[in-house]
């Protein structure tokens, strides 16, 4: 009963996050601007035998980029009264939370998709089954990073303070994970940092399932960013609900 | 349907701890529409948000619509309604979709929830808005909005936080008719305000709060006897030969003011009274005490003050 609740509840609030997007889809495309000009403008300098390295790295720069701002949507909601709306209803909290974050995954699959098959165009190969474990793991990606990026909105409150927490950790980030050059071209210290950064086991995975590779230590770290992420977005929904 | 006792909200802030509710009791029957008045910062809002699981009390404790607001608040949620100060639906949705949604967020059926909004469409005069985005509604279509979503589900007990702030006097208007029509149809309604000719208007019974205690209590009549009766004023070339029958009496020329209790009935027989002394009348008004007067002998401060603004923006 309690998980019907909780799943009926979430699956109403995904619905509201995504009714704007379906009337004016215009948004799925400018999602789409930033990974096309990697893949036209950068992609080709790596030569013709880059795709299958480049094209998984993007996906999970995508990720990054896409859904660490997604906090942004909550603010006006916070500002205005339609989040205290929704807390007075008998709404559960976890749902106020997940039912975004599934708008934002829905949206990230869509657009992994699009860029897969536009990548294809420049000579990048993938079966039916590696598009979907590549597009398995973006959403995990997804779902981590988009509740971490609502929680931190709830917290920080004020666009500015929310954007510069931003930048000063998705690029560090971003850099660390190997989306742009292999880390084992750079120093070692370089690399070990590299280690640490779930990312780039993240980046690794992605790129073993387009290729050759191992891939359990990509899912784990994935999945336990899930958990972070998620137990941080639901803890912050929870406190900050009363 | 309210009733709360003790009720504090503490908050820490870095300049040391703010008091901003200090233990209020508050009891609310079935039916009542109860005015919650203070000025800005007196504790109002943090009371109301509290009564609503909006925010946790440092100390008391109430039952709301039948819940224990500590124990079971999803159970509060279940059985009241709230507007909140600000606009509620998402401007970036349409109205029949918010309204929809909200009610199916009470648990209503698909079906109910259309049903349900579309009646309240028509009953706030929403009618031909339903495929509207939000952000394209006039400020008083948007509140009327809020109320609507306050109602889907047909709570008991209706909270309402300064609902026409920021509209036009005619939107203000129709939206007190609104309000009034929810107490005919037998919600219990609480609300608060600033705006002393609004609590005047719709309320059976006020609270009056200040420094986040409760001052007063009382319908707006009560409380405006309870000051210091009515004020009378006599133009009369005699003004001092009546003055010394009042002892509190103030002369101005030709003219005498004093306050006795229920002015309006104990004026003829005064009236007389003084023809049979002989004291030769040119008018006579009887002024009784507004719930600004209230305000100012509860807390030594006018409300007037603070509300300018919204006084003068009715004319």
């Amino acid at each position: 009963m309690l998980d019907r609740t909780i799943l009926g509840d979430t699956w109403l609030v995904f619905s509201r996050a995504m009714l704007p997007v379906l009337r004016n889809p215009v948004a799925v495309v400018f999602g789409l601007v930033q990974p096309l000009l990697y893949l036209g403008l950068f992609g080709p300098l790596l030569g013709d035998t880059g795709w299958q390295w480049f094209v998984p790295g993007l996906l999970v720069q995508m990720v990054l980029f896409g859904t660490a701002y997604a906090g942004f949507s909550l603010m006006p909601e916070v500002r205005t009264g339609v989040m205290e709306r929704l807390r007075v209803t008998p709404v559960s909290r976890v749902a106020l939370l997940v039912g975004r974050v599934g708008k934002d995954v829905v949206l990230l699959v869509v657009q992994g998709l699009l860029i897969m098959l536009a990548a294809m165009l420049f000579g990048f190969r993938a079966s039916a089954g590696d598009i979907l474990l590549g597009l398995g793991l973006v959403a995990l990606l997804g779902i981590a990073i988009g509740s971490a990026s609502y929680a931190l909105a709830l917290k920080t409150k004020l666009e500015y303070v929310f954007a510069s927490v931003l930048s000063s950790t998705i690029v560090p980030l971003m850099l660390l994970s190997g989306v742009l050059l292999p880390m084992s071209n750079g120093p070692k210290w370089l690399y070990w940092l590299s280690r640490v950064n779930p990312l780039a086991h993240v980046v690794d995975a992605e790129r073993s399932i387009f290729n050759t590779g191992p891939v359990l230590l990509g899912l784990v770290s994935a999945a336990v960013l899930v958990l972070a992420g998620v137990f941080y977005g639901v803890r912050t929904f929870h406190r900050e609900s009363a | 349907m309210i009733k709360a006792r003790g009720l504090a909200r503490r908050f820490t802030t870095k300049l040391g701890p703010v008091d901003a509710v200090r233990g209020v009791d508050i009891d609310v029957a079935e039916g009542e529409l109860v005015g919650f008045l203070g000025p800005n910062g007196a504790g109002k809002s943090t009371t109301l948000r509290m009564l609503t699981t909006l925010l946790q009390p440092t100390a008391g404790e109430a039952i709301v619509a039948g819940h224990d607001l500590l124990s079971d608040p999803a159970g509060v949620r279940r059985n009241i309604g709230y507007v909140g100060q600000k606009n509620g639906a998402g401007a970036d949705q349409r109205v029949a979709d918010e309204l929809a949604l909200q009610a199916r967020f009470y648990g209503l059926s698909k079906h109910e929830a259309r049903r349900k909004a579309g009646d309240l469409l028509e009953r706030f005069e929403l009618q031909g808005m339903e495929k509207r985005a939000v952000i394209t509604l006039s400020g008083g279509q948007q509140r009327r909005l809020d109320i609507a979503m306050g109602m889907l589900h047909d709570p008991r007990l209706l909270f309402l936080d300064e609902p026409s702030t920021a509209l036009d006097p005619q939107s203000r208007r129709n939206l007190w008719d609104h309000i009034k029509q929810l107490k005919a149809d037998g919600t219990t309604v609480f609300l608060t305000t600033h705006y002393l000719d609004e609590a005047d208007f719709l309320s059976d019974r006020l609270l009056v709060i200040d420094h986040g205690s409760i001052v007063g209590e009382g319908s707006p009549d009560e409380l405006k006897n309870s000051v210091s009766g009515d004020l009378v004023v006599l133009g009369t070339p005699q003004a001092a030969v009546v003055a010394t029958k009042f002892p509190d009496a103030v002369v101005e020329d030709e003219k005498v003011s004093f306050r006795i209790p229920n002015g309006d009935r104990s004026l003829p027989g005064l009236l007389r009274d003084l023809d049979n002394l002989g004291v030769e009348l040119h008018s006579v008004q009887v002024h009784r005490p507004t719930l600004d007067d209230v305000f100012l002998t509860m807390t030594g401060r006018s409300l007037r003050e603070e509300t300018n603004a919204g006084q003068n923006y009715l004319g």
